[in-house]
């Protein structure tokens, strides 16, 4: 991220919210915000940050936001004539940014990540909204056309408007389980860019920094949960396994073969710091025991010094607190470490017979363990239908080197 | 990420689809003109829906006159025809990104076409991160 950029994105969600706040019309103030963006981004580039960033974008994006509504009034007659009662300055006047602007992050995620909205939606909207990235860029980030992503992204606003959505933090009883919907919104927005990661596109948007970056903003503002510090946790132990993760041709390195000086300590610190005071104080959820589970592979020198059946027992745990059969799936491979492989593949198993029948995750987990338990013809044959079914060009990759390893002879 | 052991999530499901649509001459070439202006309105409605949902990515109709190209002796051999010999052949495709697999099947099953007596595949696309 250029330092320009770092700025941008910084005071996008500060300029839209003020903006908001004066207007109220989100989807219209949303799109001058991004004009807004984009002029600066050229202007600073050439011309140096200003020394009231804030101010310039606010007052640039008022204007836009006047242009627009003006340019539309035959269409918008009646909120033009409340507009022309209004003094111009009182329109445009930016915020001096001594004073210490209103902070609607909160309110602005919820916002955009409303459950009237689909997944997709929800992430794009976040992204742009909140991230203060553009069009372009987050269309670049999910491979789709910037026609369709600019499509995405005004559907998404018609869907607010029309589900009443308001530009306010929700009450009481309604606050966790919106929370709860922000949160997956930032680890999708996480899990994109993680495996993006592999790509050889360095021009695309880091994803996975971006999710980093708006999880730490949603931690200051409620240091008291929980399950936002989890996921913080649990976005800062994946990420620091990430130069690892990849060879030199972007093939995928598994956990077991990772060369693990290359992780970055200082981030699985202040990971396990967070976790610790979390678990200790904090209500218990998924995030933390995800997180914990992925502490404990990054506290380990090796697969073999992990400390599998305290692996085992978090998935137990994180079983119960979110049954997914996903979650069965990776608990069958700790499953297998401690009490043995066939163990492991009786769970699989039963897993064939639900969602994941044919999926090939399942394949490559029963490969996995048939390997384990010295199954080698069946395990090769396995991960070859793993890697025929694989979604992904790297994932293919990566399952048939794992048969040709078991197709040739042990040295 | 498919590495056993590692507690990566990432996607499970492709997210982008390729709907081919397939018909043949007794299903297309026999609807009057009358109809066949019916199913085209509905196919420019019903591409119209997914470009407002954001969910299309692209449409082409196939001209009816493929050519296809296998190994022979002294390389590559190229005759008229589709490379099978089927009685149903490709006639349009198009692409959606969606949330899901679900939703790719209920798009697919909206297809106008299908009333009309013709049929689609609906094909994951391999994506290219992992």
């Amino acid at each position: 991220m250029t330092p320009v950029e770092d700025v941008l994105r910084t005071l996008a969600p500060r300029v839209l919210g003020a903006l908001v706040r004066r207007h109220g019309d989100f989807a219209r103030c949303e799109d001058a915000v991004q004009e807004a963006l984009i002029a600066a981004a050229e202007k600073w580039a050439r011309e140096g940050v200003p020394e009231h960033p804030l101010g310039w974008l606010t007052t640039v994006a008022a204007r836009r936001y006047v242009d627009q509504v003006r340019g539309d009034a035959a269409r918008e007659r009646r909120e033009l004539a409340a507009l022309d009662a209004s003094p111009r300055d009182a329109l445009v006047a930016p915020p001096a940014d001594a004073e210490p602007a209103r902070d609607d992050l909160l309110e602005l995620l919820f916002l955009c990540c409303h459950p009237a909205l689909t997944a997709p939606s929800q992430l794009a909207l976040t992204l742009r909204a909140v991230g203060g990235l553009t069009t372009p860029e987050i269309a670049a980030a999910f491979l789709v056309p910037e026609k369709t992503m600019g499509q995405r992204i005004s559907r998404a606003k018609q869907t607010l408007r029309d589900a009443g959505a308001r530009f306010e933090l929700p009450t009481d009883t309604e606050h966790g389980p919106r929370l709860r919907v922000v949160l997956h919104v930032l680890y999708l927005v996480f899990n994109e860019g993680y495996s993006a990661s592999a790509g050889p596109d360095l021009h695309r948007v880091d994803l996975t920094r971006e999710a980093l970056r708006l999880v730490r903003a949603l931690h200051e503002r409620l240091p008291a949960s929980g399950e936002t510090t989890g996921l913080l946790a649990l976005m800062l132990l994946t990420e620091a396994r990430g130069r690892a993760r990849t060879g030199p041709d972007g093939v995928l390195i598994p956990l077991a073969e990772q060369d693990r000086s290359l992780w970055d300590r200082a981030a699985i610190a202040e990971a396990t710091a967070l976790l610790t005071h979390s678990l200790a104080t904090l209500p218990l959820g998924p995030y933390q025991v995800q997180a914990a589970i992925a502490a404990l592979h990054d506290e380990a020198t090796s697969v073999e010094t992990t400390d599998w059946p305290q692996v085992l027992a978090l998935y137990d745990l994180l079983e119960r607190l979110a049954p997914n059969p996903v979650v069965s799936l990776n608990r069958a491979v700790a499953l297998g470490m401690v009490h043995g492989p066939e163990a492991g593949l009786a769970v699989v198993d039963d897993l064939d017979s639900g969602v994941l029948a044919g999926n090939h995750r399942l394949l490559a987990v029963r490969a996995h363990l048939l390997d384990q338990a010295g199954d080698r013809a069946r395990a090769a044959a396995l991960f070859q239908e793993a890697a025929r079914l694989a979604g992904s060009r790297p994932e293919q990759r990566f399952l048939l080197a794992r048969a040709a390893e078991l197709f040739s002879p042990r040295m | 990420m498919a590495a056993p052991g590692d507690d990566d999530a990432g996607r499970m499901w492709p997210v982008k689809y390729l709907m081919l649509i397939y018909g043949n001459e007794t299903v297309w070439n026999s609807l009057p003109p009358a109809e066949m202006a019916e199913l085209i309105s509905q196919v420019d409605a019903f591409n119209q829906g997914l470009r407002e949902t954001g969910e299309f990515i692209t449409a082409e109709g196939l001209v009816e006159r493929p050519h296809a190209v296998r190994r022979g002796p002294d390389g590559p051999v190229v005759t008229d025809g589709p490379y099978l010999e089927a009685k149903e052949f490709v006639g349009s495709m198009f692409v959606v990104d969606v949330e899901s697999e679900d939703r790719a099947l209920e798009i697919a099953k909206a297809y106008p076409g299908i009333a009309f007596g013709g049929g689609l595949e609906v094909w994951p696309l391999m994506g290219h991160d992992g």
